[in-house]
């Protein structure tokens, strides 16, 4: 046999048969449902009078539609209520956990798949969310699917798929001061484009990864999916153990050791080839802010605009107009220059306790800009009860943010927190499309520590600058 | 689901990149907990222009009775959410042809009877002047052909299990269940034995016990 990578052996280790036109019985390992993919799902299974195979493989938690506010109130949103409470009947009627959104174990499904020890290496993971591929930083292979595949994971635990293209991306050199993971991610996605992983799972490798920390591998794989691709991995090493080592549903005693061994070898062979190689380094980084409608209209804080009229390409003139247009710029102008109104500090891209202690260093004994409506949003129960026992939230308090309960909240326009129409946002989300965050809204995407530097200035602001 | 064999229709062009799933099926209509009756929310954003801006091409006639959509590289990106194939079949989209897809929201077309065309440059930029001018567009997934209405003929690939599945209205769930639920089994026994911790004992599970109880 020849040498394999990360992606090929976790997929062969989850062949369940081989079809003669080259697709596979994939085996799920672990499914998590919200609730907004999961409804249609449960009554396709009601329809047809099926079951779930395996009640123990899935934990459902209600992420995107809940408020991060007045929890202890009925929520004030009838739809979201409704969809809520459906969840939770739902898993009730099915016999799979629910973790209610006042319980400790709450939080966004890319955030406590990983807190429980549910996200595994090795494993294969499913949930009916784009961002799924978050978890392939454990070396899982992770990926967002539909709601009728969700149904066919419920009634039959496989998926019937073909395997993509291996592609891998080589991150190389030490993070200069100021720039983080994020800033990583978003120049990649400038490079390659929101395309450039079709087709692909990509692997991310070299001395740059193995230097991150889980959840920093975390933010960047969970931004596979703007590079285009479903999957994004990272081989497991003494990092990913750590993490997990302990973890309520990670194994224990003999089945630990079993289980590190197993892991450590996953790690793509030396000699294994990949359909596409790109390199990056990160050492040439600066911070990066999108400017535009998709994760790729990004550039470096000290940049300016894009002018449509210097792009000769006249479909690419087309999409930048269409972008400043909708974003209210003006060619040219310095991307430092650009006022805004809110900021968000979370989402299942940054939203755990490393970025918040970013964040918080930046803020520390200074004001939001009186301007501005800013919030942070932990991606879990457990994060916000770490970060108070840190004392974050009395350092975001004291300079003005609010400190809210763990959700989705403004990185998806369903839920009580919104832009307004024509409302710039400076967010540390993944997704800056038209509408995004609200009707109208306007979204700059950035690091946490960008983010809480553009709170304190009133507009984006290069966090090396800031005195 | 309804099977697929040919369509003609004049085909309605959108020669926008990146038209993502927000912009499709925007979030907040994701609250809804169906997936019948979707298409009043379809581009919603669109289909409510500023006041003197042109209509959305889809309530543009004769395009609103479209059955094909032409679109441009990127169609889809963006989330998961399958109400944005609902939402365009509830509309009376069966086609949507584009030089490149978002790769959720294409696989998720092959599960709701939507036929999703992946064309090169040069066949795109021929159908797509097709459908602005108006002209019936034939799609035959049996023959794997689009035939413009000059006649000329643009053949396209399509995986061979999701054209059958396609073709048949295969009831792909029903079909795992009755043909391989033998080997399923037999692959959690083999990855039990191999692999224990993949699959989460009685003691670990009693972590979410007291879930009716606790608050945090």
């Amino acid at each position: 046999m020849s040498a394999l990578t990360l992606y090929d052996k976790v997929w062969r280790q989850h062949v369940v048969k081989s079809y003669e036109d080259g697709s596979d019985l994939i085996y799920i390992d672990r499914h998590l449902v919200q609730e907004v993919s999961s409804p249609q799902a449960f009554a396709g299974l009601v329809a047809q009078n099926r079951t779930i195979r395996r009640p123990d493989a899935h934990v459902s938690v209600a992420d995107h539609a809940v408020p991060t506010r007045h929890r202890d109130r009925p929520l004030p949103d009838g739809l979201a209520a409704r969809q809520v409470s459906r969840l939770e009947s739902n898993a009730e009627r099915f016999g799979i956990p629910y973790i209610p959104m006042n319980d400790r174990r709450h939080g966004i499904v890319h955030v406590i798949g990983p807190e429980l020890g549910f996200t595994l290496p090795g494993a294969t993971l499913v949930c009916g969310d784009s961002h799924t591929c978050t978890h392939g930083a454990f070396g899982a292979l992770a990926f967002g699917i539909g709601s009728s595949e969700c149904e066919c994971i419920f009634a039959t635990q496989t998926l019937r798929q073909k395997k993509q293209k291996r592609m891998r991306v080589m991150l190389d050199g030490a993070l200069p001061a100021g720039v983080t993971v994020k800033d990583i991610i978003l120049a990649l996605i400038g490079e390659i484009g929101t395309g450039g992983g079709n087709g692909h799972a990509i692997e991310f490798a070299g001395s740059a990864v193995r230097a991150l920390s889980m959840e920093a591998r975390m933010t960047l794989c969970n931004m596979s999916i703007e590079a285009g691709s479903r999957v994004g991995m990272v081989a497991p090493d003494e990092t990913t153990f750590a993490y997990l080592k302990g973890r309520p549903l990670a194994p224990s005693g003999a089945d630990w050791d079993a289980a590190v061994a197993h892991w450590r070898s996953l790690a793509t062979d030396a000699d294994a080839v990949f359909d596409r190689e790109v390199r990056l380094d990160v050492s040439a980084l600066s911070p990066r802010i999108s400017w535009g409608t998709t994760p790729e209209e990004n550039l470096p804080i000290t940049g300016r605009v894009p002018d449509p009229a210097a792009e000769s390409d006249p479909s690419r003139r087309a999409r930048i107009a269409r972008s400043l247009a909708y974003m209210g710029l003006e060619p040219g102008k310095p991307l430092a220059e650009i006022p805004i109104d809110r900021v968000f500090i979370g989402s299942c891209t940054n939203s755990r306790i490393e970025d918040l202690r970013l964040a918080a260093k930046v803020v520390a004994g200074r004001q939001v800009a009186a301007n501005v409506a800013a919030i942070v949003v932990p991606g879990s129960a457990g994060v916000r009860l770490q970060a108070e026992a840190e004392g974050l939230d009395a350092v975001f308090r004291a300079a003005g943010f609010e400190w809210r309960d763990s959700g989705c909240s403004m990185c998806v326009a369903m839920n009580d927190d919104r832009l307004s129409p024509g409302e710039r946002c400076a967010s540390t989300s993944n997704r800056n499309f038209e509408g995004r965050q609200g009707q109208g809204g306007r979204t700059h995407l950035m690091s946490p520590a960008m983010a809480a530097a553009a709170a304190i200035s009133g507009r984006l602001t290069d966090v090396r600058t800031l005195s | 689901m309804k099977p697929f064999t040919t369509v003609t229709s004049i085909a309605a062009p959108l020669p926008e990149a990146d038209v993502d799933t927000d912009i499709i099926f925007p979030a907040r209509f994701l609250l809804l907990l169906d997936r019948e009756g979707l298409g009043r929310h379809l581009f919603h954003e669109r289909r409510r222009p500023a006041e003197g801006a042109p209509p959305f091409v889809l309530d543009t006639p004769p395009y609103d009775r479209a059955e094909i959509l032409v679109t441009g590289p990127n169609f889809g990106t963006g989330s998961s959410r399958e109400q944005a194939v609902w939402a365009l079949a509830d509309f009376g989209i069966r086609v949507v042809i584009a030089p490149r897809f978002g790769e959720i929201f294409f696989s998720n077309c092959f599960r709701n009877g939507l036929l999703p065309i992946v064309l090169g440059e040069a066949e795109h930029g021929a159908v797509m002047r097709a459908a602005e001018a108006g002209e019936k567009v034939s799609v035959d997934l049996e023959a794997q052909r689009i035939v413009l209405a000059d006649g000329a003929a643009i053949g396209f690939a399509i995986d061979s299990y999701r054209r059958r599945a396609l073709l048949l209205g295969l009831d792909e769930i029903g079909a795992i269940l009755a043909d391989d639920a033998a080997d399923i089994a037999a692959f959690e026994a083999r990855q039990k034995a191999a692999t224990p911790w993949l699959h989460l004992s009685r003691e670990q599970l009693s972590h979410f016990d007291d879930l009716r109880t606790s608050e945090a």
